[in-house]
């Protein structure tokens, strides 16, 4: 498939990046932090679902839209631009991907419908230590008469603090099955310690204690749980990537245009050589991500089994990206870039959150090396 | 008529294969040993082995020498969608190309563009049947970097030009039958006074001394102009315009250097150190190392994908971003680095210089070669400039 977005990718890109000038800037981001840190606008929200942006991925037969990860992706990249914040990624990037891969097609055409109508929001509680692991899960889910009951601790739940649903990972009682269940968070025995980050998002720590589930919400059977948990997370890992391409342009692009302006010495500081080295690596870095954002995304599209692959090549060059470009913008910037009045600062506080979230650079070089048996 | 065109390059891409696959001869599909693999053809060029001769002669029936040239110029007619077929096909199987000329990736695709149509009939097709092994006169003792400060110079004396000066750096300079020179034809201006001019190497008054590099090796000579005299009708384009061809041709040096379309068989810098340190429970014994190699390995793969993805894109008929500059640059700056960690993974052995079993430190002196990279074809400095200043638009002082 050739390495291009076609005619009506382009236009979904176009127009949310006009969309997005218009009611998300990326003063946005400062009012909402200014006023305690609300976790998003509601209404931006509700424009975002009528724009259908939550049916983007969603199979025709369940009535979604069925535009493909590339199309979501562009949305992404464009959201990324302007640090939006809204539940696109839990809600659609992460739950809604995982909703797809279940068998449970009663509760899949539920929740599917919650989610492209924006009636619910869902968040996806698994990790359970202070780093990316996908495999280490001590939630225990134990069966109860007709039913389950969920004992555990998840850590890092993006959005678990405005999320209807919770979508939480657990093993049965054998240890040895992943169980995917579904529930509401407002449900008895769920308590809640919410976090505000270094980004100015909200990240919540959740402790389940003999929360009832009924099995009429399990999303996994009985061995399909680590499968469906592993897809999903590569899928999410493109998702962010194509989100941090989005960042890592905008933050360069706002420096490239303040070394054309700042002048000291006499001179537009972009003249000095120091600063022109520097930007012409970065540039080749972000040509880079380009190129394995967009074949990561059109992977998942055509169920290429390199997937795996791709989404950690696609993880640890934007991670890796985002913190080189987010420190040369700031250092670029010099004073003001250190000031909380500059946006710059906004992107290098926001490279440091998503580079952790689903597995930071190290872990994913580490996870190709193992893909490539050494 | 969409399906038709699929169909018909699917035909085009069996047909091929199979071809490729009768009448490669196995061991020019091996990786590349030793320089001397490669035929370079031209007045002294000699065959390496049967196979070698077979493969160029079977290659130059089919007229896939250059295969993309139109056929009136010795090519083999392909359309760039054919062209790209036949390398992926040939990478595949990991076929050596069966020629290697500088007339090929650079002096042909600049003649295409500037030469008159009676040149391009004269000298391709001589390029793409292996008579003429070009080189080219580019640096000169005070004009590397700062190219267009060359001082060369050709007069006018009628019906010839009169060339007398230097060049330095010319890549096989020694083996060379002819020279694509850069000539001054006008002092009063720098970029609008130098001209582009065809030598042929046997004329009287030119002569060659080998550079020593780091390696050990002279792939490279020193080349000087005594009163060489020169044809009018050898000047390629308009008098004094020169520059806009060296450029042009510069780019595609770039490229080259960069290792753009590239058909041999990619080794692995990992497979080279899970054979030499072993594994600990499925992980490379040495860990420091592995992060190193799964970094590069990591841009390896990207790159790639960007070459297709700006191939794709020029296809499309969008030329955003990546430009000749960046590819010279990243090109080069991986084969170095992995240079740098193969000298590692080899430990002791990777330093030897003289012995049978390194292959006369075949190791050691290719380490030393792509220190070369960085600064040859424009060095990584220069490259840096273009691209903060041609695409970036960042200001001059």
């Amino acid at each position: 498939m050739a390495l291009i977005i076609n005619e009506e990718q382009q236009m979904l890109k176009t127009s949310t990046k006009e969309f997005l000038d218009l009611k998300s800037p990326l003063s946005s981001l400062r009012v909402l932090r200014d006023h305690s840190y609300k976790t998003h606008d509601k209404d931006l929200w509700i424009e975002m679902v009528e724009m259908g942006w939550t049916a983007l991925t969603i199979p025709e037969e369940y009535n979604g839209l069925n535009f493909g990860y590339v199309g979501l992706g562009q949305v992404l990249e464009e959201m990324g631009r302007k640090l939006t914040l809204s539940p696109i990624i839990s809600t659609v990037l992460m739950s809604s991907t995982l909703t797809s891969l279940s068998k449970n097609e009663i509760l899949k055409t539920k929740l599917f419908q919650e989610i492209m109508n924006g009636s619910k929001l869902v968040s996806i509680a698994h990790e359970e230590g202070i780093q990316h692991n996908p495999n280490t899960i001590n939630s225990l889910l134990s069966k109860q008469g007709e039913g389950y009951v969920l004992n555990g601790k998840k850590n890092f739940v993006i959005d678990g603090s405005i999320s209807d649903y919770l979508i939480v990972s657990s093993k049965d009682e054998s240890g040895s099955n992943t169980m995917l269940v579904l529930v509401d968070s407002k449900s008895d025995g769920i308590t809640y310690n919410n976090k505000v980050h270094m980004d100015s998002r909200t990240y919540s720590d959740i402790s389940f204690s003999n929360v009832k589930v009924d099995k009429s919400n399990l999303l996994s059977e009985e061995n399909d749980g680590d499968s469906i948990l592993e897809k999903t997370f590569d899928i999410a890992r493109v998702g962010l990537a194509a989100e941090m391409l989005g960042s890592v342009q905008e933050a360069f692009e706002m420096t490239m245009s303040y070394l054309k302006e700042r002048e000291q010495f006499g001179v537009k500081i972009g003249s000095f050589q120091a600063l022109q080295h520097r930007s012409a690596l970065m540039f080749g870095e972000i040509e880079l991500c380009k190129s394995i954002v967009l074949k990561a995304l059109q992977a998942i599209d055509s169920n290429d089994s390199n997937l795996p692959k791709l989404a950690s090549l696609a993880k640890a060059k934007l991670g890796m990206t985002f913190k080189l470009v987010s420190n040369e913008a700031v250092q670029m910037h010099g004073g003001i870039g250190v000031t909380d009045d500059a946006d710059i600062g906004f992107f290098l506080k926001r490279a440091r959150v998503i580079q952790r979230i689903l597995g930071d650079s190290n872990y994913h070089l580490d996870r190709l090396a193992k893909i490539n048996n050494y | 008529m969409e399906t038709q065109v699929n169909v018909d390059l699917t035909s085009f891409r069996m047909e091929t294969r199979k071809w490729l696959e009768d009448n490669c001869p196995l061991s020019m599909r091996e990786k590349l040993t030793d320089p001397k693999q490669l035929f370079w053809g031209g007045r002294k060029g000699e065959f390496y082995n049967k196979d070698q001769k077979d493969w160029f002669e079977r290659m130059l029936k089919k007229k896939w020498i250059v295969p993309y040239w139109e056929t009136k110029y010795g090519g083999g007619g392909l359309t760039a969608t054919q062209n790209n077929i036949l390398n992926q096909e040939m990478a595949r199987l990991g076929c050596r190309k069966p020629h290697i000329n500088f007339g090929i990736t650079m002096l042909g695709p600049a003649m295409l563009k500037f030469a008159s149509e009676e040149q391009k009939l004269h000298y391709l097709p001589q390029i793409t049947e292996g008579k003429i092994r070009w080189v080219q006169g580019y640096s000169e003792p005070n004009a590397g970097s700062d190219l267009a400060n060359l001082q060369t110079k050709a007069e006018d004396k009628g019906d010839h030009f009169l060339v007398t000066g230097s060049k330095v750096w010319t890549s096989f300079g020694d083996k060379g039958d002819w020279i694509f020179c850069l000539v001054r034809t006008d002092f009063s201006s720098k970029h609008n006074g130098v001209s582009f001019l065809l030598i042929d190497m046997a004329s009287e008054g030119v002569s060659t001394r080998p550079i020593k590099l780091i390696s050990g090796n002279s792939p490279f000579t020193e080349t000087f102009f005594d009163s060489v005299k020169v044809p009018k009708e050898n000047l390629v384009g308009t008098l004094n315009e020169g520059w806009t061809i060296a450029k042009y041709l510069l780019t595609h040096e770039r490229q080259m250097i960069g290792g753009i379309g590239d058909t041999d068989k990619k080794e692995y810098l990992r497979d080279e150190a899970i054979k030499v340190l072993g594994k600990n429970n499925d992980i490379l014994s040495d860990t420091i190392l592995r992060a190193k190699i799964a970094e590069l390995e990591m841009n390896q793969e990207i790159f790639d994908l960007t070459i297709q993805r700006t191939m794709d894109e020029h296809k499309a008929g969008n030329n955003s971003g990546a430009a000749s500059s960046f590819f010279k640059y990243y090109g080069t700056e991986l084969s170095i680095q992995s240079e740098e960690l193969r000298l590692s993974v080899n430990g002791f052995n990777a330093s030897e210089w003289t012995s049978e079993e390194s292959n006369n430190g075949a190791q050691a002196r290719y380490f030393c070669r792509t220190k070369g990279h960085s600064i040859e074809g424009g060095t990584h400095e220069i490259q840096l400039n273009i691209i903060a200043k041609r695409i970036l638009g960042l200001p001059s002082k």
